[in-house]
């Protein structure tokens, strides 16, 4: 059966594309150097537009009006510009109410491009721009860690991360978050209580990185203007040991945020990224691949959810305690506790 | 390419979900279609593949595996038709509801005409009405191409003007739909759909051919009065695999090896209920229910008439942390057979929507998957229902109208621990009304026999016809008000032995009499209280035939609509009963 996976890696090779949702503006070379912060590229992606009726502006038919138009497709022009007139007695005219570009002229109309300000697609991990795409995006390669998540609010930042998670279930309550922590990010396990984002903003944080949260405070979480990242799900599952201890071991180090929703069909997953330097040649983490024993596995649902654990052996069909007939695999979780987990219930670490 | 598959003798289809790919394969056993084997795999619609091909491949592998028939040759290609070493498949046909819903724009001229229509139109199809634009939209012209810029819609659904009715006032609302179209990349122009006043026709082709894909089909609102949704969802459901095709990669392929007829799951679970719905006689509509990880569908064909409704927003997948914000939590708990805090509830839901191919592995899971799988059941029925309750003019507002066959589909079913448990689901979720019989696709391949159904109409009715769907229960469900404890129905069933067994039901309870699968018997009703079963008016009674499923005969008295008991633990008790009632636990 297909495995999914998910990369909790202490050092390797991350190649990411990074594409602009339409045509836009390469802003960066190959070879060049980016922060996560930096931006690849750029479009116009939401553009406004202004349709000016110049024809019941002057008080004309639309064929009359337009011989008083002034202006002409690619015009650029500046708030209070004249576009069509003078006409009659009072000297009527149509004046542009913003800056912005003639798009069309015609019929009595004129189609205005408002000035404003362009997407901007941000690198998300620090790293070499290995591969330009033209007029989309490009592709950044770096080395350090890598742990990714499961859930994210859309934001992304960068900064020195602060370890609060004493343990893997660690509490964060808003008496934890303190002066000193402004503009870090910070590292804690659970969350129940929505007066730390609230806490988190004020600082305000650089980011928040959690292993889980309780499901009522996620609406809160998705409106942070802070990224938010979270490993396990929702609920009150710990962290995961290999996640706990490769975060924890980098304490005080500058980790790289990207907390961009988790779409399968976008190829979007939220990211911790931990930039290190490395001279050895590193292959890029598998991707794809099926169970088979003794795998490194991550459980995804309860019970066990967010135990690692090892396969022993691919079981055929087992029925659980909900009833339901699922194929299994024998697990040795991590306590040394003995476990059956449907397959569909796992994810290998690799 | 246009194909008989009566002559043909084996079919192969290829389901792609958002959670599963399955491979099905269909032969003639004995001069007649058998349903011979699926095999299902993880779709690779999404990350890591990106390529719904890994997936079809593995899916077909699996299939050779258990079939023994090889059906792909060395050179990654189709062998067909069947060659005469047995290998290979004859024909082939695919359906596909994986991917993203699609965005919609609906453009009508009135708010309850037009602008309906055309909503229900969108909701034939995986998809999302993001927008609507008509005549008394107050926006200005710009705010609305502004509004089509922002959204990037994939498509946008143009209704309007009865026939040789309004003109002028629907070319002027097409006008930011070219504009926005002119001003997006090329690459991201929504495609168009026109299905208003066909005598402007070539006035919407000639104002939006050159910028963006522009279809066309019949009004589907011809007069004030007269929806007529079938051509123009038969056009949708080829627009979306087009665009499926550009969004996924793999699909493209796939829809070539069925000659560019491949369409969407809902539309080919459509298809099959309306075949369904023309081979019964009887003067009630077909219901079909697929409970699916990308959406919810409900398909009712009356005569041939389908009406179909895929609520994306029901689905039991990635949806699931949408459903939170669009249904009050109580309206979940209130099905929950174990205690559980409404906070897990919560999480469940939100986990499973970021693993919608994970499993619930305890009872308590289980327990609050089921309850999710009874809600969603229940809004998408009750919310289809308005649209289809007028046709055949029966039950009471805010009921399922007179259904039968009800045919269920879904892995939240037919993967139920045991049956007993699909059965109950089904019947809190729809609560049908009067006499029908309960049909589980345990194999789901009701979608692939519609697919198939396109170039074989037969194979779709032999299999139907055949074992391979799950005859679960006649079910008679009387409607009325009486307290509970009421006796409400006076029932007789005359077995083929001739032996005969009577029974009082009172309001409140649920009942089975047994009927062993296969056997037919005789039905006696007598409704009492002005109790509705479906035989022509309240309290009107009679006989009928019934043959014998899983479960017998089941008589659901628990009250239309079903009112549950508010305290939680005696509620919870009481499923507890129901479950033992139908041999469950």
């Amino acid at each position: 059966m297909l495995a999914p996976i998910i990369h909790i890696l202490p050092f390797t090779v991350i190649r990411r594309e990074r594409i602009l949702p339409g045509m836009g503006k390469v802003l960066v070379r190959a070879g060049q150097r980016v922060s996560s912060l930096d931006v690849i590229a750029e479009a116009n992606l939401r553009p406004e537009y202004l349709l000016l009726n110049v024809a019941r502006g002057l008080g004309l038919t639309p064929e009359r009006a337009d011989q008083f138009i002034q202006c002409q497709a690619g015009d650029h022009l500046a708030e209070g510009d004249m576009v069509a007139g003078p006409v009659g007695m009072a000297r009527r005219v149509v004046r542009s109410p913003s800056d912005g570009q003639v798009i069309l002229v015609g019929s009595g109309q004129i189609l205005i491009e408002v000035a404003s300000k362009p997407f901007q697609l941000k690198a998300g991990i620090p790293g070499e721009v290995v591969e330009l795409i033209a007029d989309r995006g490009a592709t950044v390669e770096t080395t350090g860690a890598l742990v990714q998540g499961v859930w994210g609010n859309g934001h992304i930042d960068f900064g020195v991360m602060v370890v609060l998670a004493k343990s893997p279930d660690h509490l964060l309550t808003p008496d934890q978050l303190d002066v000193s922590m402004r503009g870090s990010i910070v590292l804690a396990a659970r969350c129940e209580d929505p007066e730390v984002f609230k806490s988190a903003e004020e600082l305000p944080l650089r980011g928040l990185i959690l292993a889980s949260m309780s499901a009522s405070i996620a609406p809160i979480a998705a409106r942070m203007q802070i990224p938010v990242i979270i490993l396990e799900g929702f609920g009150h599952s710990p962290m995961n040991t290999a996640a706990f201890k490769l975060l924890t071991t980098n304490e005080r180090r500058e980790v790289a945020l990207n907390a961009e929703p988790w779409d399968p069909y976008s190829e979007t997953r939220p990211e911790i990224i931990i930039p290190m330097p490395g001279s050895e040649r590193l292959s890029l983490p598998q991707e794809t691949g099926t169970f088979t024993p003794d795998q490194q596995v991550r459980v995804l649902r309860t019970p066990h959810a967010g135990e690692i654990g090892v396969i022993l052996g691919i079981k055929g069909s087992v029925t659980f305690p909900s009833g339901l007939k699922a194929q299994a695999a024998d697990i040795r979780l991590e306590s040394g506790r003995m476990a059956v987990i449907p397959l569909a219930n796992l994810e290998v670490l690799a | 390419m246009a194909t008989s598959l009566i002559d043909a003798d084996s079919l192969l289809v290829i389901d792609v979900g958002s959670v599963s790919t399955r491979a099905i394969l269909f032969d003639v056993v004995d001069g007649r279609y058998r349903f011979v084997a699926a095999g299902t795999v993880p779709s690779t619609a999404g990350a890591p593949y990106c390529n719904i091909s890994e997936g079809v491949r593995m899916a077909i592998d699996r299939l050779q595996n258990v079939t023994g028939r090889i059906m792909v040759g060395a050179d990654e290609k189709l062998i067909t038709p069947t060659a005469s070493d047995g290998s290979g498949v004859d024909k082939f046909a695919a359906c596909i509801s994986a991917g993203n819903p699609l965005k919609v724009i609906a453009v009508g001229l009135l708010e309850d005409v037009s602008l309906e229509s055309a909503r229900h139109l969108a909701t034939s199809t995986y998809a999302r009405v993001m927008q609507t634009i008509s005549l008394n939209d107050r926006r200005r012209p710009d705010a609305r191409i502004n509004t089509i810029i922002r959204l990037r819609p994939d498509l946008i659904i143009v209704a309007g003007g009865t026939e040789n009715g309004a003109s002028q006032s629907v070319l002027k609302l097409i006008e930011p739909v070219g504009l926005a179209s002119y001003l997006l990349p090329e690459d991201c122009r929504p495609d168009v759909l026109y299905v208003g006043n066909q005598a402007l026709k070539d006035d919407v082709q000639s104002s939006l051919e050159e910028l963006t894909n522009v279809y066309f089909a019949p009004n589907i609102r011809p007069t004030l009065e007269l929806e007529q949704l079938d051509a123009a969802q038969s056009q949708l459901a080829g627009i979306f695999a087009r665009i499926r095709s550009r969004q996924i990669s793999g699909v493209d392929e796939l829809n070539n090896w069925t000659n560019g007829a491949m369409i969407s799951t809902a539309a080919a679970f459509g298809r099959m209920i309306r075949f369904l719905s023309k081979a019964h006689t009887t003067r009630k509509g077909v219901l079909g229910i697929d409970v699916g990880a990308s959406a919810t569908t409900i398909a009712a064909a009356f005569d041939g008439d389908l009406s179909l409704s895929v609520y994306t927003q029901l689905g039991l997948g990635r949806s699931l942390a949408d459903l939170l914000e669009h249904l009050p939590l109580h309206e979940i708990t209130r099905w929950l057979s174990v205690d559980v805090p409404d906070e897990y509830v919560r999480e469940y839901a939100l986990n499973k929507s970021i693993y919608p191919a994970s499993l619930p592995a305890t009872e308590a899971d289980m327990a609050v998957e089921q309850a999710l799988a009874r809600q969603v059941m229940y809004v998408a029925s009750r919310t289809a229902a308005k649209s289809f309750s007028s046709r055949n003019g029966s039950s009471d507002e805010g009921l399922l109208p007179w259904m039968e066959p009800i045919v269920a589909t879904g892995s939240v079913l037919s993967k139920a621990p045991n049956l007993a448990q699909a059965v109950l689901m089904l019947l809190d979720g729809l609560q049908p009304t009067g006499v029908t019989t309960l049909v589980l696709d345990q194999n789901h391949i009701a979608p692939a026999l519609g697919a198939a159904a396109a170039v074989s109409p037969v194979l779709a009715v032999q299999i139907l016809d055949s074992n391979s769907f799950l005859h679960l229960a006649t079910v008679i469900s009387p409607v009325g008000k009486a307290q509970p404890g009421t006796p409400i129905l006076r029932l007789k069933i005359i077995y083929e032995s001739g032996h005969e067994t009577s029974l009082e039901v009172k309001q409140g309870s649920l009942e089975v009499l047994p009927l062993p699968y296969g056997q037919t018997g005789r039905i006696q009703l007598q409704p009492l209280h002005r109790f509705d079963v479906g035989m022509g008016a309240p309290g009107r009674g009679g006989g009928l035939r019934v043959t014998g499923g899983t479960f017998g005969v089941i008589i659901d008295a628990r009250g239309r609509p079903l009112t549950l008991l508010e305290d939680r633990s005696r509620r919870q008790e009481q499923f507890k009963n129901w479950l033992w009632t139908l041999g469950g636990r």
